[in-house]
């Protein structure tokens, strides 16, 4: 892949990797993620020792310590799938918008989905996990479409600086009109206070099972459509020019990035900057072909938001700091990094 | 004997100043008018002459409390604090060349919030010092955003997408401050977060008097440069504007402003991105944008925590209100300027 292939030429101008180098990298990497697993399950505001770890991975809850380690466990699975889910769904944001700013974050989609579910509890009384997902899911939609046609109206398209703009002016508004919802809602403002900053902690298996096939789908459109992606990162002529139909492709690819975030932003609140930065930084390791970005995107994904859940149990203790928080003070800088990088003209 | 062409000329100028000048009486007539409503009809209705009575410091049983102590502050403080807003904010939006270059998009309210916050929560302190760290803090963010936009000179794209990054950063400070404070300070926190006149007092309104004295009159002096810096930074310095100068002289007045209103009632959402526009709306482009914009923002912050208190269902802060007004305009705005082409 040379010259007009590559997506974004400026960054990696020599984005064609070699297969043994990815399966390389891809080694490494889950070699890391089965670090950072071992870590989150010894890791954590209370000192449990190895004998308690090992007698709480085989099921037994008998000491404190051995129960908070029981704690840890799905906790760490859900940062698993959510960071996943984030990593690959900001990948397909940026393939589908062939723009390097897009995130669910920076776009208003997480915001958008979580202003859904503020709604469906503050007037619907809406409480079982289904209908948190599906409200979320329909948010996401919703707010997806509308950036989107905000941002790619008018000259030019979608500019990055258009688009991101559009997304932070949406964030703001519904942030605004979540306030608005909660501020007289003196039963609820605390619990949704709390999830609104996004985190993992407080993960239970009955919270996470309806999620799993959600997930499920999700992750299986947006892998399937990695080759969709490869044509549309062309240009909008040539790849209809190679047989694809432009507008179904970027519709299938939108609708797994919405699955994914809206569902995760269901459970876990918006966790910004996550989409973000995992792409860029699997695109520098294995190059621009989404066929190997999309599924390194997912694992680099779940890698970073396990990593940064670590660190926020491991820097604030004895107190805990939310993953959504960690995140945004990593990727905010890797934001501006990246508009720094840029030259004027083409943001 | 003047030609015909200059005596429509000199007759068309004379027509547009009588037009400004009637059309800012008519937006001061505005906000008199609301101020004085706001003083007289509230949960309860106060006459007009009792009114006038308190005003002028008599002692009225029943209407001293309520016209003095509870609406009046109320309604000083969000003239003050409105114009504040509207003040800062179109000096940015003038100085950028940029409508969306407004102080709450680009990271400066956000860093006055945050170190308000982190005071109120964190240090425990209330009063006159918290005032004081949000105006640094927000002058820390306007030199930060400023210097990390900087590459061969500051382009407004992409200082405008520094300041939405920084902004995030801050957003997610001021939700760590927020999870870790104890319940009475987050109440507090929380209160000044959505951007409130709720329980103001006479007292506070001295801090934004000598903001807008100081750095609203060095603006108000400065206006022809700031006008000029419009025309481009090249053009500016041919008409022998010193346009490093001017420029940060502007920041810090403007910056000086939206954080001492900030650090007194809050970040009232999108008054000052919103007074500027509304301003250019009225005024077209007849003469300088910067005392219009202060009476919309006035007017903005006067309406709006009217309708909060009185119009709607359940009681609101003007923050609210305001943002509710704020992000439907906010996207009328991108539409607009994208389907005529202009540069965001």
């Amino acid at each position: 892949m040379t010259g007009r292939t590559n997506m974004f030429p400026r960054f990696w101008p020599n984005a064609a990797r070699s297969n043994r180098i990815r399966t390389l990298w891809l080694v490494g990497l889950i070699a890391v993620l089965a670090v950072l697993l071992t870590l989150s399950i010894t890791i954590g505001t209370r000192n449990v020792d190895w004998a308690d770890i090992i007698a709480a991975i085989g099921g037994a809850q008998d000491t404190i310590g051995q129960a908070a380690v029981a704690l840890r466990i799905p906790r760490t699975f859900l940062a698993l799938l959510a960071g996943a889910a984030l990593g690959l769904a900001g990948a397909i944001m940026q393939g589908v918008t062939r723009n390097p700013l897009a995130d669910p974050g920076i776009l208003g989609v997480n915001m958008g989905a979580s202003l859904a579910v503020v709604i469906g509890v503050a007037w619907f009384g809406m409480s079982s996990p289904k209908a948190y997902i599906w409200t979320g899911i329909a948010g996401a939609g919703c707010a997806a479409i509308f950036v989107y046609t905000i941002g790619s109206s008018g000259r030019g398209g979608a500019t990055p600086l258009k688009l991101a703009l559009a997304g932070a002016a949406t964030s703001v508004a519904f942030a605004s009109m979540v306030i608005a919802i909660v501020l007289p809602r003196g039963d609820i403002a605390g619990g949704i206070q709390s999830w609104q900053i996004g985190g993992v902690g407080g993960a239970t298996y009955e919270r996470i099972a309806p999620v799993l096939p959600f997930l499920a789908v999700g992750f299986a459109i947006s892998l399937l459509s990695a080759r969709k992606l490869n044509s549309l990162a062309l240009g909008e002529e040539l790849a209809a020019g190679l047989g694809e139909h432009v507008a179904t492709a970027r519709a299938i690819a939108s609708l797994g990035a919405i699955l994914l975030c809206g569902t995760t932003t269901a459970v876990c609140g918006p966790i910004g900057f996550l989409g973000l930065v995992v792409p860029h930084l699997c695109r520098t390791l294995i190059g621009v072909d989404h066929r190997w970005l999309l599924p390194f995107s997912a694992l680099g994904g779940a890698g970073l938001l396990l990593g940064a859940d670590i660190l926020g149990r491991v820097i604030a203790r004895p107190g805990e700091i939310d993953v959504g928080i960690v995140t945004a003070l990593i990727g905010a800088p890797f934001f501006i990094w990246i508009v720094r990088r840029q030259r004027v003209r083409e943001l | 004997m003047l030609s015909p062409t200059i005596r429509f000329l000199l007759d068309y100028r004379r027509r547009r100043a009588r037009r400004r000048v009637s059309v800012q009486a008519v937006l001061f007539a505005l906000v008199v008018a609301i101020f004085g409503i706001t003083l007289s009809v509230g949960q309860s209705f106060t006459p007009p002459t009792d009114v006038v009575r308190v005003l002028f410091g008599e002692n009225v049983p029943g209407a001293s409390f309520t016209v003095g102590q509870l609406r009046l502050p109320r309604a000083v403080l969000s003239v003050l604090a409105g114009m504040c807003f509207g003040l800062g904010g179109v000096a940015f939006q003038i100085m950028l060349r940029n409508p969306l270059a407004s102080p709450d998009i680009i990271g400066i309210t956000s860093g006055a919030s945050a170190a308000a916050v982190f005071a109120i929560v964190v240090l425990s302190i209330t009063g006159p010092m918290v005032s004081v760290l949000a105006v640094v803090a927000g002058l820390g963010v306007a030199v930060l955003v400023y210097g990390l936009s900087f590459r061969n000179g500051v382009a407004g794209s992409r200082l405008i997408l520094v300041g939405i990054g920084v902004a995030a950063m801050l957003q997610s400070v001021i939700g760590y401050i927020l999870t870790s404070a104890p319940a009475w300070t987050l109440q507090e926190a929380m209160r000044w977060l959505t951007g409130s006149v709720n329980g103001a007092q006479l007292s506070q309104a001295l801090p934004l008097l000598l903001a807008l004295a100081l750095f609203g009159g060095l603006l108000l002096m400065r206006t022809r440069d700031l006008e000029a810096l419009q025309l481009g930074d090249d053009t500016a310095a041919a008409l022998g504007v010193r346009v490093a100068r001017t420029r940060m002289l502007v920041i810090v007045s403007a910056v000086g402003m939206i954080a001492t209103a900030t650090a007194v009632t809050g970040p009232i959402a999108f008054v000052a991105f919103l007074s500027g526009p509304i301003a250019a709306r009225i005024f077209r482009s007849n003469g300088s944008l910067l005392v219009p914009s202060a009476l919309v923002g006035a007017l903005l912050v006067l309406a709006g925590d009217y309708a909060g208190q009185l119009l709607l269902p359940s009681r609101y802060p003007v923050g609210v209100v305001t943002g509710a007004l704020g992000a439907p305009y906010l996207i009328f705005l991108i539409i607009k300027v994208s389907r005529t082409g202009g540069s965001l």
